[in-house]
């Protein structure tokens, strides 16, 4: 066993860590409370080639491993959630499921832009009435001539507004069991019929751009079906699977972040003329958020480790999203009572994290969905 | 055009620094590129960008060392050369430092040589000056400005926050100051390519050079940190008694005036 990051990753780690440590911390706060999407921030990371870590160079990515690309994400999430968010699903969801499932001309088309990162991908799943219960999709996707018309709504869609291309998923039929048949179509946001507004005024994660999107008639070539028409349903679940350590990563981060600003802030305040980091009662929480954040590393270094390795990971990315995002959202709270009343004030950034890791436990499947894949997994 | 770079590892200062027995604690510390001699590669890799050539990044170090020339060939340097001293020098100074370099450069074709103006660590200045002596080649010191056409350069060079300005000519070598370009970060496809470029590693043996010629001119007698920095005072009263008071202070407490 080697618990060793190679020379790359660590090398990945630093420059992410510095860019973002540079150019997006300063304006963290400003972006929270604006809920405004750096859209100059992503075209830097576009340039760096963060978009396309884990994609090959024949694609415009840069050959990078799950893991590298996990260890960005963690490295983002650390200083912005909402930018962190907005990274994960554009590659995990926007652009992975074209590099999973795609055709070689979609990958060409489609995929290459999203990893230099010259556009930005987004993933339409969720639909008022289909959340946790994906399979209840009512989006529906019609045969005629050579095209797919598309018609539907989706609802909570990171990057939405921003991309230029976002994969649907639709109802294209029955089986012979009578069940919907759930197909993923790749639908240029220009096509006519495609309404994307964002009016949500959320909680957290206020930086990352959350879209409605309105399908009406669309009309797409029978080409933009992506991958098998039967399989629509097991390729999103194994794209969601692959989405759950980007999340995992972007918890940690936030967790990691927590754990930073409390132990920072135990060290400076004073109460009964000492630091209150002489305290066993805050040395307690301390130990306890550094322990958990090293534990949450464990598991979501493993899940992509896993999937590097072209292992089975569902079980174990359920566990990593489940524990780190779940860890996050402990830190930030005790982060937050660690800095008393000064962690309740937005300029401290600790109630941050605490509003942008609490998404982390609801979006990509909850919590209760996690435990429910690992329940499966065992059997149940 | 032949572009070298000395980068050195240094500690990263920002990160805490523990000395235990008069010595900096390895163990945990974070290393990193010389902040200045990122300026020398990022300036080497420009230059070459417009002028064309190769951009060898050279450091003096050990193992570890590779981490720093990987960095600077993921920002862009063709080629790193490790001049590993770990098993045979058991310390060395700016004269360790640039007697190595002079027996490195000795059958090198060199137009250009960049390095840091100085190291953090020890911040001593001195080796890109004593190389430049040795190898009988102009220099010129905390550069802000690099400009080339064909053999003539014009340097730009801050003294004191002033600046002068000097003609000169290649084979040249620079020392980099802050304010000469802003360090690219390496690239996603620039640090998967590090992997595949050549890093040549050379012991002082390769160079025909043995311990004895290579022993330091300085003798290190104690390395400790600055005491820590103790609770300041706020004078209180009317404007004028506290200029009193202050003036006061600085004359009989601190005796500065």
């Amino acid at each position: 066993m080697d618990f060793e990051l190679t020379k790359e990753q660590s090398m990945i780690r630093k420059m992410v860590r510095d860019f973002a440590e540079d150019v997006i911390r300063p304006r963290a706060v400003e972006m929270d409370i604006n809920a405004e999407f750096p859209q100059d921030i992503f075209e830097q990371m576009g340039e760096l080639g963060l978009l396309g870590i884990p994609f090959p160079e024949k694609y415009g990515g840069s050959g990078g491993d799950t893991l590298s690309y996990a260890i960005a994400v963690e490295e983002i999430g650390r200083i912005c959630g909402g930018t962190g968010l907005s990274y994960a699903a554009a590659v995990s969801l926007g652009a992975s499921p074209i590099y999973y499932f795609g055709t070689e001309e979609q990958k060409e088309k489609y995929l290459t832009p999203l990893a230099q990162g010259k556009s930005l991908g987004a993933f339409g799943l969720t639909e008022p009435n289909a959340g946790s219960d994906a399979g209840g999709t009512k989006t529906t996707a019609v045969e005629d001539g050579n095209d797919y018309i598309i018609n539907g709504e989706k609802c909570f869609i990171t990057n939405a507004s921003f991309a230029k291309t976002i994969i649907v998923t639709a109802v294209t039929g029955k089986n012979d069991s009578g069940k919907n048949i759930i197909s993923a179509i790749i639908v240029p946001t220009d096509t006519e019929g495609v309404t994307i507004t964002s009016n949500y005024d959320k909680m957290g994660v206020r930086a990352s751009d959350t879209a409605e999107v309105v399908l009406e008639n669309v009309r797409v070539p029978k080409e933009n079906l992506l991958g098998d028409p039967q399989k629509g349903f097991k390729q999103f679940l194994y794209t969601l699977d692959g989405g759950r350590i980007s999340i995992a990563a972007l918890g940690l981060g936030i967790a990691q972040a927590s754990l930073e600003k409390a132990l920072e802030y135990a060290k400076e305040r004073k109460q009964f003329n000492q630091p209150i980091s002489n305290f066993q009662a805050i040395q307690f929480k301390l130990a306890d958020m550094s322990m958990e954040v090293e534990l949450a590393r464990n598991m979501v270094y493993k899940s992509a480790w896993l999937k590097d390795q072209n292992k089975p990971f569902t079980k174990e990315s359920a566990y990593a999203k489940l524990y780190a995002t779940e860890t996050a959202f402990r830190a930030a709270n005790q982060a937050i009572q660690i800095h008393g009343g000064y962690g309740y004030m937005r300029e401290y950034e600790v109630e941050r994290y605490l509003r942008d890791a609490k998404l982390l436990e609801i979006g990509e499947g909850t919590s209760e969905i996690q435990r429910l894949v690992i329940a499966r997994q065992l059997g149940c | 055009m032949n572009i070298y770079v000395l980068l050195k590892k240094t500690f990263d200062t920002e990160e805490k620094i523990v000395v235990s027995n008069g010595q900096i604690e390895d163990d945990g510390a974070e290393f990193i590129i010389n902040p200045y001699d990122e300026y020398a590669v990022e300036e080497a890799i420009k230059q070459r960008d417009a002028h064309g050539g190769e951009v060898t990044v050279v450091t003096v170090g050990d193992e570890d060392s590779e981490k720093q020339l990987r960095t600077a060939l993921a920002m862009g340097a063709d080629k790193a050369v490790l001049i590993n001293t770990e098993d045979d020098l058991e310390e060395g100074d700016q004269f360790t430092t640039t007697k190595i370099l002079e027996a490195f450069f000795e059958d090198k074709e060199v137009d250009l040589i960049l390095a840091g103006n100085v190291a953090i660590d020890e911040a001593s200045g001195q080796v890109g000056p004593r190389l430049a002596e040795r190898l009988g080649m102009p220099y010129v010191t905390t550069i802000t400005s690099l400009e080339i056409d064909g053999d003539t350069v014009n340097v730009e060079k801050d003294v004191e926050g002033d600046v002068e300005k000097v003609l000169t000519s290649l084979p040249l070598l620079v020392t980099c100051q802050q304010g000469l370009n802003d360090p690219r970060y390496p690239s996603l496809p620039g640090i998967m390519k590090a992997k595949k470029k050549p890093l040549e590693e050379l012991e002082i043996d390769d160079l025909d050079l043995d311990e004895d010629e290579l022993e330091p001119k300085t003798k290190t007698v104690d390395i400790f940190l600055p005491p820590e920095k103790e609770a300041g005072r706020v004078l209180e009263g009317e404007v004028e008694d506290q200029v009193k008071e202050l003036v006061s202070l600085l004359k009989n407490e601190s005796k500065v005036l």
